[in-house]
């Protein structure tokens, strides 16, 4: 097994310390990717897509003025 | 394009990666959930200009980066996120001595320059291509690239300056590291 060696110089960078900070970045990130879809972000998909459908429903958009 | 049932199913899978990119950007759990809801309102909104059978995480990315961009430039980061709101958006705590380690990353993290953490971001965790993280941020391959590089080290030198032996990495990073044994 290798050693975790010091970086050659200031900013230098093993292949240990690299995959380190890839497999951090990747735990933070994913931790946030389990959580799925918020029930709000779902209902405001719906929502916006039924005034798709139905654009006279009226909405809290500023720039929905039909498309042409 | 029109907004299909299909294309409003793939927007909405995007939005777990389009969270996890928000707060990692903003380092704040509730204005990352407000970036995710403008991106998206701005998205359907703008739906007639995605082009069909374009990269659709790429499209939502670029949307919420740019707005993440202008309201950056407006509020400057006010509001740090010294209470560790971040954390609390976990469902899942981490055990202490991982959590500590976590919190560290996460500093580390928030000392990069804006352009090298989202270039970091894009490529390291989101699984953008370069060339796909260079169309998200405007800029040339070459460029995300640089900043890839430049992020790496800088966060190596701020966890790691003097090699590891300084953190006394606990047996979380061991393992992980090693693999097995220790």
């Amino acid at each position: 097994m290798k050693e975790i060696k010091k970086p050659a110089k200031p900013g230098g960078l093993n292949a240990e310390i690299q995959s380190r900070i890839g497999h951090q970045l990747r735990a933070m990130y994913d931790d946030v990717v389990r959580q799925g879809v918020p029930d709000r972000f779902a209902e405001l998909i719906r929502k916006l897509d039924t005034q798709e459908a139905n654009p006279q429903l009226g909405t809290a958009g500023e720039k929905t003025e039909g498309s042409d | 394009m029109p907004l299909t049932d299909a294309l409003r199913d793939d927007i909405l899978a995007s939005v777990p990666s389009l969270r996890a990119f928000a707060i990692s950007l903003s380092g704040n759990g509730d204005r990352a959930d407000d970036l995710v809801q403008e991106t998206l309102l701005r998205a359907l909104a703008n739906i007639d200009s995605f082009q069909p059978g374009s990269n659709l995480p790429a499209w939502l990315f670029t949307i919420l980066r740019n707005l993440f961009r202008s309201d950056y430039r407006k509020r400057r980061r006010e509001v740090e996120d010294a209470d560790g709101s971040y954390a609390k958006t976990l469902k899942t705590q981490p055990a202490q001595n991982a959590h500590l380690e976590f919190e560290e990353f996460r500093a580390a993290l928030e000392k990069l320059p804006q352009d090298q953490r989202e270039a970091l971001i894009l490529v390291g965790a989101s699984g953008f291509s370069y060339e796909d993280a260079a169309a998200i941020c405007g800029c040339a391959v070459g460029t995300i690239k640089s900043r890839v590089n430049r992020a790496r080290s800088k966060l190596s030198a701020l966890l790691y300056v003097d090699g590891t032996d300084d953190f006394g990495p606990d047996e979380t990073v061991r393992a992980v590291i090693g693999g097995s044994g220790g």
